[in-house]
């Protein structure tokens, strides 16, 4: 509770730096438009204008500021013309409009919800498989370790478009992506979290002369809850990434990622702007939604870190 | 026929991993560098039978062998992509966000206040899917190298700010104690007590960083490139339907991420050698 005034303090440091930025950057665009509307700009050419850098031309050109902040195609919008972007594509629109955020917002969270429970399945089932078989753990842990330093998801349109082209298409593709990408978080986490108890609660199992099945589910399972849930987090972050990069540049027709593209190609940038700020409140949403789950599930465990 | 050699080959890589894994040798440094590349070896074989055997179109995917052709022949041109994306975009983005967010968590461990701030909003920031301003930095920078150096740079920014900071507060009351006690000022203490004492949590941003920094190079360049560049080529072979041209790029960004990750670990091997976790 005490570090709420410290992230305000941040954030509007933030948006301060922000509302700094929009004049210089959007000054000759609006001193272009002024001209044409006949106000008076110096200097008074275009081309003697590019002379100067955007805060320069600022300065000399004051009275033109606040126009900086209300310019209908900025190269940066200020912060208020994407909340009002927002507040109109999200709340202004029925859901099931195409120019609602919500309708590409859930284009964008199916797959991805999709892909997070298949590669979260299938991240646990092969962590189990690696704790308990020592082959396994030689042949394949190393692999997926590697497999995390390499850059996969600059390929997700290209795996979108393969799979198209075999007649997959719709929900499935983008999924596979987002599956991938949060695979391997759980298979390493995982395996941490199931090899976390330590040699003393092992042989108090054996002790008790408990099953193998039995120390899987009494110890090992939940001794990786904490672990489970920080790869979870880990996890449905960059299945979220995945599946708007997949969107990006495979002309894909909704979702968040199309329409970061679509507002950069038909000169409407706060559209792209207000996509972006979207993602990044689901990403936000579904990361808080975990830690939420991750801390009632942990205190009813007793497990729970102060 | 075919199929029954795949088939044969995976059952003989799986049976000879067994054996070396429940073999007394099986701590060997050898060995445990060994079972993995028998498996890795297996898997290729095995896949460049089945898309023989399948007869596999190319277009959906291409046999290892015709990649590994591509990789010889194509040899100057893939180290030309190499040099525009992880050079000059990837690593001089790394260089300036690094540089900057170890400048900004300095800054701001001089206050505790802000230090309170900053790691919530960047743990948070670090999670967002910033490759998506990447469409936004080409249209401000240009298509050329600047506009991925600058998406590099503010998505490597957020994980390398965030765990220096956690790093610079991981000290001891005791240990601050006895700096004070030998009348050392702020400088002193944060040069010989509070960066060294930093240095995993800094190498720890670094390596995650490494990744983001050739995903943002690569992925930064689907928007608008010069006709050069690893996420040029991957795009426009994939519009000529040459997939072994874009698995040959694949194959050499995995080498770069690893050699990436691989020389931040050997870095951080020689710096932190006291660290009970490289002992």
């Amino acid at each position: 509770m005490k570090s709420i005034l410290p992230v305000l303090t941040v954030i509007s440091a933030i948006l301060l730096f922000w509302v700094v930025c929009v004049p210089p950057m959007n000054m000759h665009l609006v001193a272009d438009q002024a001209q044409r509307d006949d106000l008076v700009v110096t200097p008074d050419t275009p081309a003697a204008r590019q002379e100067f850098s955007g805060a320069g031309l600022a300065l000399r050109n004051a009275h033109l500021i606040p126009l900086t902040y209300t310019f209908v195609r900025p190269r940066l919008p200020s912060p208020h013309q994407v909340a009002g972007e927002m507040y109109r594509t999200i709340i202004g629109q029925k859901i099931t409009s195409k120019r609602s955020l919500v309708y590409h917002g859930w284009v964008t969270l199916a797959p991805t919800l999709l892909g997070f429970l298949i590669g979260t399945s299938l991240g646990i089932l092969l962590a189990v498989g690696i704790v308990y078989s020592r082959v396994m753990d030689k042949s394949v842990m190393p692999w997926a370790i590697v497999s995390q330093t390499i850059p996969i998801l600059a390929l997700a349109p290209m795996i979108i478009v393969v799979l198209g082209s075999m007649g997959i298409q719709g929900l499935f593709p983008k999924s596979i992506i987002a599956a991938y990408l949060s695979f391997f978080p759980v298979v390493v986490g995982m395996v941490k979290g199931l090899r976390s108890p330590d040699a003393m609660q092992l042989d108090l199992l054996r002790t008790y002369n408990a099953s193998k099945s039995q120390g899987f589910w009494a110890l090992r399972l939940p001794a990786s809850a904490p672990y489970l849930f920080a790869s979870l987090k880990i996890g449905i972050s960059a299945s979220l990434v995945g599946t708007i990069v997949a969107e990006l540049p495979t002309g894909a027709k909704a979702g968040f990622g199309a329409r970061m593209l679509v507002g950069d190609q038909y000169g409407q940038p706060l559209v792209s702007w207000a996509a972006l700020f979207a993602a990044a409140l689901t990403a936000a949403a579904l990361v808080g939604l975990f830690s939420v789950i991750e801390r009632i599930t942990l205190k009813r465990m007793g497990m729970a870190a102060t | 026929m075919i199929i029954l050699y795949a088939i044969a080959i995976w059952a003989a890589g799986w049976w000879l991993n067994v054996k070396l894994a429940k073999g007394a040798q099986s701590d060997h440094p050898i060995v445990k560098i060994l079972i993995p590349a028998i498996f890795g070896i297996t898997v290729i074989l095995v896949w460049e039978l089945l898309v023989r055997g399948f007869d596999v179109n190319p277009v959906i995917l291409p046999a290892p062998s015709s990649i590994g052709a591509r990789l010889l022949v194509e040899g100057p041109r893939l180290w030309a992509d190499f040099h525009q994306t992880i050079i000059k975009g990837a690593m001089t983005g790394y260089v300036i966000g690094g540089i900057a967010a170890f400048g900004v968590a300095v800054l701001a461990d001089r206050s505790d206040f802000l230090t309170r701030g900053i790691l919530p909003v960047g743990g948070f920031m670090a999670a967002l899917p910033i490759v998506g301003t990447a469409p936004i930095f080409v249209k401000w920078l240009g298509s050329d190298w600047e506009s991925k150096a600058a998406v590099v740079a503010v998505m490597v920014f957020f994980p390398i700010l965030v765990n220096t900071v956690a790093g610079l507060k991981d000290t001891s009351a005791m240990q601050r104690d006895l700096m004070r006690t030998y009348g050392a000022g702020y400088w002193p203490t944060l040069f010989k007590l509070r960066l060294p004492a930093a240095m995993p949590f800094i190498f720890n941003g670094l390596k995650i960083a490494t990744t983001l920094a050739l995903i943002g190079a690569i992925v930064a360049e689907f928007f608008g490139s010069p006709t050069v560049g690893m996420g040029f080529r991957i795009s426009t072979s994939f519009g000529q339907l040459a997939l072994d041209m874009v698995w040959a790029e694949i194959v050499v960004a995995a080498l770069a991420g690893s050699a990436f990750y691989g020389a931040m670990t050997l870095i951080e091997k020689r710096m932190t050698f006291w660290h009970p976790s490289q002992r």
